[in-house]
């Protein structure tokens, strides 16, 4: 059944009861004392479409949970059904196709069985969207019965409605919640299972990294020590990128709060916008074409022997650019946020405004520009698309900028989108380095957080 | 007591602040560069993209004219739908007449180099305009990826001179690709299209928008009208506040253990994609929703209190459509950086090749970084200047979003 129907059926009969209900309720209104009713009608027709189409949507999402299996079954004992091969995987693709033939909707390939299978398919298909047709006319008539019995004229719907509107909005801000909970469930899970494969300490102070190829089913914990990527993500994410973004970010925001004039600050204000709203795989793909390629051809002519083209500096020079409005919004705010007095006294005795900034604005900003500074690495560190592209896959632990480094953001992609079974350790490695790396930019976020609310409370 | 006083300005102090206003007007210079520096990074930045992108929207085409009236073609006029037209087009030899064609034209050495699929487009000429075929018409056909780079000064050598001996005949120029908008993924750079990447960015964008702005907005309302302060809605809130920052990356991994774990047929379905930007996008909205919320005066809720509003009245009465124009500037904000979002698509297995735009929110489809991203591993120099123009389409649509949301914020901005 198309998700269009039971859609439609609800709104339909949910529009039908909203009027009908209203209706009811202005019949009240007219004929009691004064005119007055307890709740307006509107309530009284939203409390009657409410119980029409909460319980319908309710059954239909179920139905289409449960009828699935229902029709797979009544399939198979149908008498077609008896000459499938038992088991396996040959059993479920001539199910999948046979259904997809079923619904109208086949590709070129047509096996014989499945064409065999795809009527009884159909017809079970067609009786049991009947049956959660029927079952859900009826639900939706039980609703909407139990509704007009309460509608009296002073049945305070109001009330009612807005209970539920206020359950909608919890549900609402719970999906947070569940979401975090899911992304922590999924990776311990994961991770788990891989630490029942490879032993955590191999995996954390390990330095080979040279997972299993997806072909072979042996686990090797020597394979999965994950120090060069740890390394190359800090070296490209924390160290590299920060050192083009830190001085940059602080100076811009210095002189764009301190120096620049009005207009000028309102032009180049938001062109360093636009630097942090370019997608990253522009940068990824402006790394790889432009700045590898130049950063190599520099170092030819240096004298280094046999650069790598895809070198830790070009992917890390150009998250660093990438980070660098970040920097200058926080520092902005953080020098925003000392007092104009400190400012005024400092000048007042004579200092320069660079002697102001250095020796009093920026060490009283120190604390939020470091929880800024924090901030940027959790983003470097998480940053994915720009190393993709600019990175190597080649595990490396050196300090040479211009030898090729991965990080484990292009670990994950690396090894999720290769052909691999789920339970490959290969696999479960991937979460293992997303586990790590959800927990270390989660304890940068928090800190940091708490670092900028901290300090900003103290001058107020 | 005397009178005498030390002279204020002696010769060291004169040379101590002349060494003070040197390291001024340094530190000014340095904060200077570093502006400039960023500025000539973006410039930079846009400026190769441009450059090679404008390339990419054109491409080589040669000229060839086709007298049809000896051709023996025809097609029925009327219920004949658009595959089937060009099926019975291509039964009927069209890609024999195109090629004899070419070579009354080009001559030999040429038409081997018009592209193989360059039939095609006649045959839609043709069903477009059936009236073609009585008469001769000439139409400009997309060249051979050889020819194409050898035109365009590299590639493989021999074929320059005839590129160049084409061209000044006439028979062979760049032309704007209007179809390059219009067609989906192939494996020529002719012949690629950014329709199908975009059409599949709109469905995710559009399942997304449906997904995170209902639940952000509503969360927001939850948290800034409503919540009791206590332990429950604390951990609510750090946890929208810890998820605005978690890499994207993550959410792909969630969305790949659990989203394709419950539809493994929609592996790479706009649906699928939307919902994991959508759990990415969410906090975003309810923190800018909060904040748009907060900004509405009490006064308005204790008016409408006072004159016998219930709660959920005051709220859904005056706080939010006070606050929606904040709202959805937010909105829209997050938008743009869900639209610009590979890594967590890349998990849940949006990089297939998809040579169809996708017709629905199940169907198989690519988005336009995705698109992007597979392009830029192939090493033609036609794919080059094809994901420039690519990158040129995305920043438009990402600047035009943010100019939106400035101009909303612009317009509604109030000051209570």
């Amino acid at each position: 059944m198309s998700p269009a129907i039971p859609l439609l059926l609800a709104i339909g009969l949910g529009l039908a009861g909203w009027l009908v209900a209203r209706a009811r309720a202005w019949t009240f209104k007219r004929s009691a004392p004064e005119g007055r009713i307890a709740a307006l009608p509107s309530y009284h027709a939203w409390y009657a479409a409410l119980w029409i189409v909460v319980p319908l949507i309710l059954w239909f999402l179920i139905w289409n949970g449960i009828s699935g299996q229902l029709v797979l079954s009544s399939v198979l004992a149908s008498p077609e059904a008896q000459s499938l091969p038992e088991f396996g995987l040959r059993r479920d693709s001539i199910l999948i196709e046979a259904r997809n033939i079923a619904e109208g909707n086949a590709g070129l390939s047509m096996n014989d069985e499945a064409v065999a299978l795809a009527e009884p398919f159909r017809q079970a298909m067609q009786r049991y969207d009947l049956i959660g047709l029927i079952v859900g006319l009826l639900i939706g008539g039980a609703g909407a019965a139990w509704a007009f019995l309460r509608l009296k004229p002073d049945f305070a719907a109001r009330t009612k409605v807005e209970r539920l509107v206020l359950a909608a909005l919890l549900i609402a801000s719970l999906v947070a919640i569940l979401t975090t909970f899911g992304i922590l469930v999924t990776l311990v899970y994961e991770t788990i299972l891989f630490f029942g494969k490879v032993s955590p300490i191999d995996f954390l102070f390990g330095t080979q990294w040279n997972p299993d190829p997806m072909s072979t089913g042996s686990v090797d914990g020597d394979r999965y020590g994950a120090i060069p990527l740890f390394w190359g993500t800090l070296f490209i994410g924390a160290i590299i990128a920060m050192i083009v973004a830190i001085p940059l970010g602080m100076m811009s925001a210095i002189y764009l709060t301190q120096y620049a004039p009005a207009k000028m600050r309102a032009w180049v204000k938001p062109a360093l916008e636009i630097l942090a709203g370019v997608p990253t795989v522009v940068y990824g793909y402006f790394a790889a074409l432009t700045i590898a390629p130049a950063i190599r051809d520099i170092a030819v002519t240096l004298g280094a022997s046999n650069p790598s083209s895809e070198s830790a500096l070009a992917a890390g020079l150009v998250m660093g650019v990438m980070i660098i409005p970040f920097v200058s919004s926080m520092a902005d705010d953080s020098i925003a946020a000392v007092p104009q007095a400190m400012r005024d006294g400092s000048l007042a005795m004579g200092a320069t405004t660079n002697e102001t900034i250095r020796r009093v604005l920026v060490p009283a900003a120190l604390p939020g520009i470091v929880g800024g500074v924090m901030l940027a690495i959790s983003r470097a560190i998480g940053e994915t698309m720009i190393v993709v592209m600019a990175a190597s896959t080649a595990a490396n632990l050196s300090a040479n900028p211009l030898e090729s480094m991965t990080t484990v953001t292009v670990q994950i992609v690396a090894l999720l989108t290769g052909e691999g079974s789920f339970d490959h350790p290969a696999t479960l490695a991937a979460f293992a380095l997303g586990f790590v790396l959800f927990m270390v930019t989660l304890a940068l976020n928090f800190i940091a957080l708490r670092v900028v609310k901290r300090f900003r409370e103290a001058y107020e | 007591m005397s009178n005498a006083q030390a002279p204020t300005r002696t010769a060291a102090f004169e040379a101590r602040l002349k060494k003070r206003y040197a390291a001024e007007r340094r530190f000014k210079a340095i904060g200077l560069s570093a502006i400039i520096f960023s500025m000539i990074v973006l410039l930079f930045l846009l400026a190769t993209m441009t450059i090679n992108g404008i390339g990419g929207f054109q491409r080589a085409e040669l000229r060839v004219d086709i007298d049809f009236p000896d051709m023996g073609l025809s097609l029925p006029p009327g219920e004949l739908d658009h595959n089937d037209a060009i099926q019975r087009l291509g039964n009927q030899g069209l890609r024999d007449v195109v090629q004899f064609s070419a070579e009354q034209t080009l001559g030999a050495e040429g038409a081997e180099h018009v592209n193989g699929e360059a039939w095609r487009l006649v045959a839609e000429e043709i069903y477009a305009d059936p009236r073609i075929l009585q008469s001769e018409a000439s139409f400009w056909l997309p060249t051979s990826e050889d020819l194409a780079s050898a035109y365009a000064g590299d590639g493989q050598l021999p074929l320059q001179p005839l590129a160049e001996d084409l061209a000044e005949r006439d028979l062979l120029a760049d032309n704007f690709d209007v179809g390059f908008l219009a067609r989906a993924d192939a494996t020529d750079p002719q012949l690629v299209g950014i329709w199908g990447a975009l059409k599949g960015s709109i469905l995710t964008m559009i399942v997304t928008l449906l997904l995170a702005f209902p639940v952000g907005v509503l969360a927001a309302l939850y948290l800034e009208e409503y919540a009791p302060k206590n332990r429950w809605t604390d951990i609510i809130e750090v946890s929208i506040n810890n998820l605005a920052a978690v890499p994207s990356i993550i959410f792909g991994l969630l969305g790949m253990a659990v989203f394709l774990a419950i539809f493994p047929s929609m592996r790479s379905a706009p649906l699928i994609g939307g919902m994991t930007l959508a759990l990415m996008t969410m906090p975003v909205i309810v923190i800018s929703g909060r904040n748009a919320i907060k900004a509405v005066p009490p006064s308005i809720r204790d008016g409408a209190l006072a004159v016998g509003a219930s709660p959920v009245q005051v709220v859904f009465h005056h706080v939010l459509p006070l606050a929606l124009p904040g709202i959805l500037t937010g909105t829209i904000i997050g938008m743009a950086r869900a639209l610009g979002e590979t890594a967590p698509l890349l998990l849940i297995g949006m990089r297939a090749f998809v040579a169809t735009p996708p017709s629905g929110f199940t169907d198989n489809a690519t988005v336009l970084p995705m698109q992007i991203f597979l392009w830029s591993d192939e090493i033609d120099r036609g794919f080059v200047e094809r994901t420039s123009a690519a990158i040129i389409v995305l920043l438009i649509f990402l600047l035009l979003m943010n100019g939106l949301a400035i101009y909303l914020r612009n317009r509604f901005e109030k000051k209570w």
